[in-house]
């Protein structure tokens, strides 16, 4: 199988001087003002709290291969899940693609030597850090039993746990998030290079942008949620709590009104990413550019008016549930839409697959069943047996793993050459992405069996006729585990012994592509000039000739 | 070898697809269900073909290969945003009316109040017989669940009935089911409350009419909720003012519960469990015009079973047909 | 700040929401705590927001015309004062008012009386929306600090001003936020016959 990277021998030598070497020291990574570093910040960052994450969900599935659970007290598994869901959203998921491969690749794909606000960006790590800080010290101090929903009454008035502490944390966070949303759609704005125009972007951007106006509009509100449940713990002043008159719903309203769009902030970048993975692996224009660059507004927009699906169950108004039912299932098209332009961009391509592709491919894949049984949530009458199920965890890990990691590591590795000038052991990339799309299937797949039949979720113990539905799930997570490891270990031993790739070992099109891999730190030498479309790989026209009867055929 | 893969086939095959379908609304969800799995199967067959075969047909031969363009007709798309949008459009309606029809307890229902405090379920007959953890119900009749909260959110789940409620602090939610198959099913606690949430479990145990006839006639001779409520009233002190010909302290209760009254603050609301409830607890909320807001609030010194006998005692004022047994 | 302002607005927002929540839920609570604010302070509060946008505008409009600096820097310091008055009047005759009558939520609450639990809530949501609004001011006035070193530092002229504008954007936000707070707390109790 011919591959995409040129014969790296005739790459030519790194550059010697580049982002990386510009400067040294400690100081100059942590007073840095380059976008690119910034991104290697994020990208270290959250490698350590995805670790932590999932060593507590190792830990979970360990526990729940004996129905009476094989490691922990309820009250210890209650924190496991708590920590990981926490962790995994707010501290890794949320900022992954955005603030890694976001940072690092807006100025380079539209042509600019950095963001709009360079200060601001190292502040927003800043923040991040701070943020993270708290939380773990929240976990390592005793963690909290709450769930990453944090429902009051519960953890308003009953938990004895470092609920101030975590959800500290996430509020600090949170303004990570908006000022990096701020910088993103200002830079999209001003300084694309000449002749950028708006439908000259790359998908990417016009997925982080649609991110980025989530961000900016939905954290802000997360940010007063979390904040009144502060409040509430420390003062006891009673938003949330029946017995004064507070209304328990209304932080489930407020909490899902930012954590709906903000699972749209998980997913958008990943689609992002495969927009350019698929492109660039098939040599090919997308198909359907615009539609699929609208969608990802369009799923931004209807994102935000759709959160009451959380709660068909709650009691709440019949009339509520019809709307928040119908406009879920409104989300669902343009993400529909998107996967069959991605396939028919496919369609006589010049198909290669490298490891990116894989995870690619594994995406789309995925990301259909995920989205599809979003449905069977969005319908009012299925949800009323499956809500509050493993069903529930079954889809959102197909979409949030099988879809954003994987899209969130299928960019890693298309970006690798550029972001640290090594070339990966591709044969290892692509049996890791092997290996992590057979564990994910074996983990979760199960547990869409297992929601059906009713075994609800956030269960320390369970009853003994779903214990083989269990084991199975936890098969899959160790294989799952293994397949995660792998990636670390070779990336990080192709930052020093992998071949030199040179500017750009795919052939892809790209602004990124055009200048040395490692980037000097100023980007481009000289500000580029773009007058072609996105993803303009050269094409044979396909003749319409006239047969006998004169009807063109193609 | 081959033994182990047998054993393994062997278990695997004891793992069912689906909880038994023991309610009305049961075959109908399922139904659906599976109609919903055969699109997911499908369109996930269809694209993982699609690329499949896209994948082996153009898979790049040569380095250099230049691949031929393609164009995007609108109509393309149009199609696969059109149908897809009129599939859903199809489940939104079938589901929506499934979920509405579902969502009304036929009028002769019988009821039962259910409790839920961390961490288990206090279900109350109102003929008297109180349950921990188990619901006994005559199977083919209606029953409409009352329910709420002692402490946090629970969720009160019966997945062979495929039915599920939150169950609220402050405030009362309401389920219903008919049972038509005798057995006996799980009930889960679905809403993650606390430490023992997975022990928040129990039994429902769906009797022919004859054995639940006997059931309920066995047991110590409890008297029904609102003989009990009928206590509190006056123990409480509640019918010093609430007499039944209305003596211009406290307006009459004979009848009230069903019907729309009009508050001093000007919103109208209709009597049900929780404006009584609220009534009871923070009396100057809903209090009615021409009366002064004298009643004294009883909030921490009546709890939750008090509650619901005081409510049931309410009900039954004035209704000859709510007579309990 | 376009954008930073539509965080803002998300996020004081959700505060709002919630308010009006409660305030369906609860409404003759809220009508009675609402009597418990005294509305000329408020007034008073209103007036001075509303000078001092029009004096933040007007240290705009003379950096704009390539006014001296001098007259610059006396806009923007009257501004902070009046920003400065907007807090002392809130701190000396509000909320000082309120902490000696037991009015402040977890930190010095007596009840009985008018002061109900519902009463409680509507104190509470009043101290959260007015001691944000009061926390934005205070940042306010220290980018105002800023402002007057950087104008005093010559940093302004008719072609260079930007500092000043979008900070003006800042400042009159914060105005408005207070415009909706001043009604939906203090003027629509029911206190006005009529109403």
């Amino acid at each position: 199988m011919s591959t995409a990277i040129r014969d790296l021998h005739d790459a030519p030598a790194e550059p010697a001087v580049n982002y990386l070497n510009a400067s040294y020291g400690i100081k100059s990574w942590l007073l840095t003002l380059d976008h690119k570093r910034i991104g290697l910040l994020y990208l270290a960052s959250i490698t350590v709290m995805f670790v932590v994450g999932g060593v507590a969900a190792t830990l979970m599935r360990m526990h729940l291969v004996e129905p009476q659970g094989a490691l922990f007290e309820p009250e210890t598994y209650n924190k496991m899940f708590s920590t990981h869901g926490i962790i995994m959203v707010f501290f890794f998921l949320v900022p992954s693609i955005p603030a890694t491969l976001g940072n690092f690749l807006i100025p380079l794909m539209i042509g600019a030597r950095d963001v709009a606000f360079p200060k601001l960006n190292l502040m927003s790590w800043y923040i991040f850090i701070t943020g993270a800080a708290l939380a773990l010290y929240g976990t390592i101090s005793g963690g909290v039993d709450t769930g990453w929903t944090f429902y009051p009454p519960y953890s308003s008035l009953y938990s004895e746990t470092h609920v101030v502490a975590v959800a500290l944390g996430i509020f600090i966070a949170g303004f990570s998030s908006i000022l990096t949303g701020l910088n993103f759609i200002v830079t999209i704005h001003k300084m694309r290079a000449p002749g950028m125009t708006w439908f000259r972007l790359p998908l990417f951007i016009w997925a982080l942008y649609a991110t980025s106006l989530i961000f900016v509009l939905g954290t802000p509100v997360i940010a007063i949620t979390v904040f009144l449940l502060g409040l509430e713990r420390l003062l006891h002043v009673g938003i949330f709590d029946p017995a004064v008159g507070g209304d328990p719903l209304l932080f489930q309203h407020m909490f899902w009104f930012y954590s709906h769009p903000a699972v749209y902030i998980m997913i958008l970048p990943g689609m992002g990413v495969i927009s350019e993975l698929v492109t660039a692996f098939s040599r090919k224009k997308i198909f359907g550019y615009s539609f699929v660059a609208f969608s990802s507004l369009s799923i931004a927009v209807i994102s935000f008016i759709v959160w009451g699906h959380h709660m068909f169950v709650t009691g709440q108004a019949i009339y509520a549930g019809l709307v928040f039912s119908v406009l879920s299932f409104l989300v669902a098209i343009p993400s529909a839409v998107k996967v069959f332009n991605w396939t028919a961009t496919l369609y006589r391509g010049s198909i290669s697959y490298e490891a990116p592709m894989l995870y690619a491919l594994g995406f789309i894949g995925l990301f259909t069943i995920g989205g599809l049984t979003g449905l069977f949530l969005a319908s009012l009458a299925t949800d009323v047996h499956l809500n509050g199920t493993y069903f529930i965890v079954a889809h959102f890990h197909y979409i949030m793993v099988g879809g954003a990691v994987m899209a969130y590591l299928g960019g890693i590795h298309f970006w690798w050459p550029k972001i640290s000038g090594r070339m990966y052991p591709d044969m290892w990339a692509r049996i890791s992405a092997a290996i992590i799309f057979i564990g994910f299937n074996l983990t979760f797949f199960p547990q869409f069996m297992l929601g059906y039949l009713g075994m609800p979720r956030r269960y320390a113990v369970y009853p003994a006729e779903f214990q083989v539905l269990n084991v199975l799930s936890s098969a899959g997570a160790s294989i799952l585990g293994i397949g995660y490891v792998i990636p670390l270990v070779y990336l990080a031993w192709s930052m020093r012994y992998g071949p030199v790739a040179g500017p750009n070992p795919w052939n892809a099109k790209g602004l990124e592509w055009t200048i040395p891999s490692p980037p000097p730190t100023e980007n481009f030498e000289e500000v580029p000039i773009v007058t072609e479309e996105a993803y303009n790989y050269p094409a044979i026209e396909a003749h319409h000739y006239p047969d006998a009867q004169g009807v063109a055929r193609v | 070898m081959i033994g182990f893969l047998h054993t393994g086939f062997d278990i695997l095959a004891t793992v069912p697809f689906q909880p038994p379908a023991a309610s009305s609304i049961a075959e109908n969800v399922d139904m659906l269900y599976l109609v919903l799995s055969g699109i997911t199967a499908f369109f996930t067959v269809l694209i993982f073909s699609i690329i499949f075969v896209f994948m082996v047909k153009y898979r790049r031969r040569k380095e250099d290969e230049t691949p031929v363009s393609t164009h995007t007709p609108l109509i393309v798309e149009l199609t696969w945003t059109i149908i897809p949008s009129l599939i859903c459009a199809v489940l939104f309606v079938w589901s929506a009316a499934l979920y509405v029809q579902n969502g009304r307890p036929p009028a002769s229902s019988a009821e039962v109040f259910v409790i839920g405090k961390q961490w288990m379920w206090h279900l109350q007959h109102p003929e008297g017989p109180r349950e921990i953890n188990e619901l006994h119900v005559p199977v083919g009749v209606p029953i409409k669940l009352t329910m709420t909260s002692q402490d946090v959110i629970h969720d009160f789940y019966i997945p062979a009935f495929r039915i599920k409620k939150d169950v609220l602090p402050g405030r009362f939610t309401s389920l219903w089911f008919q049972a038509t198959e005798t057995g006996t099913y799980h009930l889960f606690c679905a809403q993650y409350c606390g430490t023992n949430h997975s022990e928040m479990i129990g039994w429902v145990y769906v009797m022919t009419p004859t054995d639940y006839a006997n059931w309920l006639a066995g047991g110590e001779k409890a008297e029904s909720l609102a003989q009990l409520g009928e206590r509190l009233f006056s123990q409480y002190g509640c019918d010093n003012c609430h007499v039944p010909e209305g003596n211009g302290r406290a307006p009459s209760l004979v009848g009230v519960y069903g019907k729309p009254e009009k508050l001093q603050s000007g919103e109208t609301r209709v009597v049900d469990e929780s404006l009584i409830q609220q009534a009871i607890l923070t009396p100057n909320s809903v209090h009615l015009p021409n009366y002064q807001p004298v009643m004294p609030t009883y909030q921490g010194q009546i709890d939750s079973d008090q509650m619901l006998e005081l409510i049931a005692y309410v009900k039954s004022l004035g209704s000859e047909e709510r007579n309990l047994k | 700040m376009w954008i930073f302002l539509a965080t803002e607005i998300l996020f004081f927002g959700g505060m709002f929401t919630a308010y009006i929540v409660y305030r369906a839920l609860h409404l003759s609570s809220f009508i009675l705590g609402s009597h418990q604010l005294v509305v000329k302070f408020g007034a008073m509060n209103t007036a001075v927001l509303i000078c001092s946008s029009l004096t933040m505008a007007l240290a705009i409009r003379t950096a704009q015309t390539g006014g001296s600096k001098g007259v610059v820097i006396v806009w923007l310091l009257l501004t902070m004062a009046l920003g400065a008055a907007f807090l002392g009047i809130k701190l000396r005759f509000e909320w000082y008012r309120d902490y000696m009558e037991g009015l402040i939520p977890g930190v010095a609450w007596l009840s009985g009386g008018t002061h109900t639990p519902g009463v409680k809530m509507f104190m509470c949501f009043y101290f959260f929306m007015t001691g944000l609004h009061a926390l934005h001011m205070v940042v306010g006035l220290g980018i105002l600090t800023v402002l007057v070193i950087m104008a005093a530092r010559d940093r302004f002229s008719a072609e260079y001003y930007s500092p000043l504008e979008i900070s003006g954007l800042y400042w009159h936000f914060v105005d408005i936020v207070w415009i909706f707070l001043f009604p939906l707390l203090y003027l629509i109790g029911g206190r006005y016959p009529g109403s």
